[in-house]
């Protein structure tokens, strides 16, 4: 990290991500967002038990948040590593992380215990952190941010002598790619929960049972991927 | 563990009408005839289309002798699809189905063959109690994050009852459920309101209270249990106690509305010691808390003493011993049964604080013995008992066993084990179907719980 201004801030994110991982990004906020386990279904479910649309909308901010602090979190620990592991030692370190995850979801599904419907904002803050970490949302993000830099930043960080090249990304990426992450969950999110909301009265929630695919269990596989993708990189 | 959600589960009561027509039902069978044999999950054919339409089709003994197999219920079910735990690939397969004098908890497999039940798994009463401190486990519930038990009370047989939870995946105890009892002592029933995070328990007596019949000092003393207990769902607290009066003897069947967003429920009180009557209570959530009001009354029967065993002689009259209680999926219907006076009534519950009564069936009774239409000639013993609603409502179906010791102290000739089937008209009133009458013999009949769910089965989170 060079510089403190705004000005030179974006530039360390021009350089810091290359385009396709924020893209993957995104993607991953997407498909994050498109498992009922991530808050649309409870945002759904609030609105409907007090027959309010706003109930949805109050429900979606405590549940970004919460996503949004469970991939911050993981994310620090990332960081924090970063300070003191080789780019090698990390990259087997969190494919390892992936692939223990992926494999327990796999085989030893959970749900879990003391949830209600009657959830204020901090239910669903905490509720939302808990599944989100549980499901390993954070984690799932870490090979995206190992994969990087881009080559010229790689080349740069190589000339300078590091052995990692250009592992430690900036704090503002980090945020940014915190930020990004949880807006297009939050999207995706909002759009099915108030879709589902306004057509509610005449469809119901019978898609549910067509559609519900186990999502737990392509969430694992994605775990698994993802582990074999960052030990491959 | 499976791809799509389970099919069987809804996530609304309207959704739930819609479903198929049930295929097969499943009927606890008690073996009271102390011959030494075990009693058994018996599976009734219930689709008019098939050639063994009200016949026995199935029939798993219990590994073990005595259990008392009273009521069970599902592993999963339509509450799986709640958004704050949901699971909707659990499938719904495995009866829990528990002994209520042993305390012993079968598991029993509705797959592959859902003809041929199979037993998976037995967790011994010595385990339930050691990780419980409970026993006599009575209702099953198939509860968001777990499955719910209630017990009657602990190993020795005195209070306090209570509810714990098994595990969705192992099956195995989780523990005491409450962390805060209050002043609740005996347990029963429970149910819940999802859409309120509430639970309600009900009060019948203690193990040592119930086992040896129905012990006329306590009753007369008003000794059983009179109220209904409100909890907090995620807290685990007790939150109200609710006194229906002493007088109001044992506080049994819980049937909360089945649509989340509603805050009320029918409760059953077996007999009023001013009266023997029966009645039917309203909870209802009013002002932040809940408060309860009789709404329907069934008055007992004069009867020649003759006629009647020697515990009800002296009052000269039958009680309608309402027994069970049951809503349609939609909240609509309420079915109530006078096990004493032989006697199964319908009510319109549109309003839930003014009941009219639809409809009204009499088969078997203390005193009345109705026939029932396949064999007019034949007088039954035992009574309309536990009943269950299909899930469209179309179809109510009841059983005429209660309780080995009290069977024998009601029916001292001894119960035959029968099975009915009612169909309901489109505006209310039942007529029993004439082809359908299950012989149980020598076993009595108990619980039935129908293919994919039916009106008690299942709880929902949307509306």
């Amino acid at each position: 990290m060079t510089g403190q201004s705004l000005f030179s801030s974006a530039h360390d994110l021009s350089n810091a991500l290359s385009g396709s991982a924020w893209v993957l990004l995104v993607l991953l906020g997407a498909y994050h967002g498109l498992n009922p386990a991530m808050g649309w279904l409870f945002a759904l479910a609030l609105g409907l038990q007090e027959r309010s649309r706003a109930a949805v909308l109050r429900a979606l901010p405590p549940i970004a948040l919460g996503h949004a602090a469970a991939i911050a979190v993981a994310i620090l620990f990332l960081r924090l590593l970063q300070g003191f592991l080789s780019w090698q030692v990390l990259k087997i370190t969190f494919a390892g992380i992936l692939i223990v995850m992926g494999g327990y979801l796999l085989f030893r599904a959970r749900h879990p215990r003391g949830g209600g419907l009657r959830a204020g904002a901090r239910d669903l803050f905490v509720w939302s952190f808990l599944m989100a970490s549980a499901h390993g949302a954070g984690v799932m993000l870490t090979p995206v941010l190992l994969a990087n830099p881009m080559p010229d930043m790689a080349s740069r960080a190589i000339n300078a002598g590091g052995s990692h090249p250009g592992a430690v990304l900036a704090a503002p990426v980090l945020v940014l790619a915190v930020v990004i992450h949880t807006a297009s969950l939050l999207i995706v999110t909002a759009v099915l929960a108030i879709v589902l909301y306004e057509t509610y009265d005449r469809f119901g929630l019978k898609i549910l049972r067509h559609a519900w695919f186990n999502f737990d269990l392509l969430w694992a596989v994605a775990l698994l991927i993802a582990g074999f993708i960052t030990l491959a990189l | 563990m499976l791809l799509k959600a389970d099919p069987t589960f809804y996530a609304s009561p309207k959704l739930a009408m819609q479903a198929p027509k049930e295929t097969l039902a499943y009927v606890a069978a008690l073996n009271a005839t102390g011959n030494g044999k075990p009693d058994a999950m018996v599976v009734v054919d219930v689709d008019p289309a098939s050639k063994s339409f009200g016949q026995i089709v199935g029939h798993t003994d219990m590994p073990n002798a005595g259990d008392e197999l009273h009521h069970f219920g599902w592993n999963a079910c339509s509450s799986a699809l709640c958004p704050y735990a949901a699971h909707p690939h659990v499938e719904r397969r495995y009866l829990v189905v528990p002994g209520l004098r042993s305390s012993r908890i079968h598991i029993i497999d509705t797959k592959p063959d859902p003809r041929k039940p199979k037993i998976v798994k037995v967790i011994e009463p010595e385990d339930v109690a050691a990780r419980t401190g409970y026993s006599r486990p009575h209702t099953i519930h198939c509860g968001p994050d777990g499955i719910y038990m209630s017990a009657l009370g602990a190993p020795n047989g005195d209070g306090p009852g209570g509810i714990f939870a098994l595990d969705h995946y192992t099956f195995e105890p989780l523990g005491r459920w409450e962390v805060e009892r209050g002043p609740q002592y005996f347990g029963y029933d429970f149910a819940w309101h999802l859409g309120y995070d509430t639970a309600v328990s009900s009060e019948w007596g203690t193990p040592k209270m119930v086992e040896d019949g129905v012990n006329p000092e306590l009753l007369l003393a008003g000794k059983y249990g009179h109220n209904l207990h409100f909890w907090d769902l995620r807290k685990r607290r007790h939150l109200q106690a609710l006194d229906l009066g002493a007088e109001q003897q044992m506080v049994l069947e819980l049937r909360p509305a089945h649509d989340p967003t509603k805050a009320y429920g029918f409760v059953g009180v077996v007999v009023s010691l001013k009266d023997l009557s029966s009645s039917i209570w309203l909870w209802h959530r009013s002002n932040g808390s809940w408060a309860i009001k009789k709404v329907i009354e069934i008055p007992a029967e004069p009867a020649d003493p003759a006629q009647l065993p020697p515990l009800l002689q002296g009052f000269k009259a039958v009680a309608p011993l309402l027994s069970d209680i049951n809503l349609s999926v939609d909240d609509r219907y309420l079915y109530a049964s006078c096990w004493g006076t032989g006697e199964i009534r319908q009510y319109d519950v549109s309003d839930p604080f003014q009941p009219k009564q639809t409809g009204s069936v009499h088969l078997g009774g203390i005193v009345r013995r109705a026939a029932h239409p396949k064999n007019p000639k034949q007088p039954l013993n035992g009574g309309p008992q536990m009943v269950e609603v299909s899930r469209d409502g179309k179809r109510v179906y009841f059983t005429n066993s209660l309780y080995s010791a009290w069977d024998k102290q009601f029916y001292p000739d001894g119960i035959k084990g029968w099975m009915v089937k009612l169909d309901v008209g489109t505006n209310g009133g039942m007529t029993p179907d004439p082809k359908f009458f299950v012989d149980f013999g020598d076993l009595r009949s108990h619980q039935v719980r129908l293919e994919g769910g039916d009106a008690s089965s299942d709880s929902y989170c949307y509306p």
